[in-house]
């Protein structure tokens, strides 16, 4: 085993170039995730009739499915009744679809989390509804959101590697190209992938715990 | 989709099953190893803390499917011929166990400290303390999110079909590749997952009510 020859700069850039996507799909996705998330966890916060509900049960279904199923589905299914994505669109919206039932659930955890006297004082205080929520509650819930929404993206950039299923060029796709060519690298790519995985990984999650510190 | 069930039904209850059956097996191996690695997490011996800090904080931060194929890939060119069901079965535990390892880890922190203070004043070892004292507080914090990991154990196994595990996405990618009825066939494979998983949600749902009612 070479370990020069397997981290060879065209090897390393060939990694390099699939975390690149790894994380541009990441990051699309879980802003698309938050703002689909947001407006679906509100509209359960506020017991809209028959919408909350409807809302709630489409949710519960997508969180109980394999994420790699999604995938498929979005991929293979969907174009048979006619809507097609490229790979790169598809490995997106479907970790979006995942990704918004998981953040609707967080985010109106949040919203509920806010004790109920403040909803009771802004009104009080002559806020509308609406405004309360937007200048009171929201603000509150963000602040508990946020170390569950980073370790929510953790999953995320490891979830990506579902989408080799797929062929889109992501890390562990790339890894098994080069490996897949010279079995000898074997070793020396999963050290690599698993290596830059990590380090995205625990330094995301350590922000998370350093959010979740300066929260309490 | 009739047509359908009853020409590849078989098949995708063989998957059911499978996808069942490594599921009872990871959650058995990972309950045992993941709570020794979580008590092992809080331990005051310095090197079987650390050991345990680093085995969690590897396999936190790997992908499943990169585990997985380590052992679909490396395994048998190293060590010993295993087939992907089998290397699906070891990446899941050694995936959930450190994810149920960090649940431990957070229950036993959660109990007050004064609880060990007072189990070790009143003459129990450490080790009973922890057993008789600290574990049974424990449980009642951790039920929920334990909960949450079973039900990511079902789902995660879906990686099966990435190292043609036989589970039952391995199953309906077969089916779907082999009728073009995409949308039927993962249709199918979606109610077989949400038979297992939207029972285990909502009886965790009434758990943690329950156990919330309680306090």
């Amino acid at each position: 085993m070479n370990l020069a020859e397997a981290y060879s700069w065209v090897n390393i850039r060939f990694l390099l170039d699939g975390l690149l996507i790894t994380l541009e799909v990441a990051v699309l996705s879980i802003i698309f995730s938050f703002i689909i998330g947001a407006v679906l966890g509100l509209i359960r916060y506020m017991n809209i009739p028959f919408l909350s509900k409807f809302i709630g049960i489409v949710v519960d279904v997508v969180r109980n499915l394999p994420l790699l199923l999604i995938i498929f589905f979005t991929y293979f299914a969907l174009p048979q009744i006619g809507i097609r994505f490229s790979i790169f669109w598809s490995a997106v919206s479907a970790m979006t679809i995942f990704e918004s039932a998981m953040l609707s659930e967080i985010i109106r955890g949040g919203l509920n989390a806010v004790p109920n006297g403040q909803m009771e004082a802004g009104r009080s205080t002559g806020f509308t509804y609406m405004q309360t929520i937007w200048y009171i509650i929201i603000p509150q819930a963000l602040r508990s959101m946020m170390p569950p929404i980073v370790s929510q993206f953790v999953s995320l950039v490891k979830d990506t590697s579902l989408a080799t299923i797929i062929t889109l060029p992501e890390l562990t796709h790339n890894a098994r190209i080069i490996y897949g060519q010279h079995t000898s690298y074997v070793i020396p790519m999963f050290i690599m992938m698993g290596f830059l995985y990590w380090v995205v990984c625990y330094a995301l999650s350590k922000l998370s715990k350093r959010l979740e510190a300066s929260y309490r | 989709m009739i047509e359908l069930l009853s020409t590849y039904g078989g098949m995708l209850l063989r998957g059911f099953v499978n996808t069942l059956i490594a599921s009872v097996i990871a959650l058995f191996f990972s309950m045992i190893i993941g709570t020794l690695v979580g008590i092992l997490q809080v331990s005051k011996n310095k090197f079987a803390k650390g050991l345990a800090n680093a085995y969690v904080q590897l396999f936190l931060n790997i992908p499943l499917l990169v585990i997985v194929l380590f052992f679909y890939v490396v395994f048998p060119m190293y060590v010993a011929n295993i087939n992907g069901y089998t290397a699906g079965i070891i990446g899941l535990t050694i995936y959930t166990s450190a994810f149920i390892a960090e649940t431990v880890r957070a229950g036993i922190q959660g109990v007050p400290a004064g609880q060990m203070e007072a189990g070790l004043s009143t003459g129990f070892t450490y080790w009973e303390t922890m057993r008789y004292i600290i574990l049974p507080q424990a449980i009642k914090i951790v039920i929920p999110p334990l909960g949450n990991q079973f039900i990511n154990l079902v789902k995660n196994s879906s990686v099966f079909a990435m190292v043609a595990g036989l589970d039952l996405m391995y199953y309906g990618d077969l089916i779907a590749s082999e009728t073009f009825n995409t949308f039927g066939t993962y249709t199918m494979v979606a109610l077989f997952y949400l038979v297992i998983t939207l029972p285990l949600t909502h009886f965790m749902q009434y758990a943690e009510r329950r156990l919330a009612a309680k306090d």
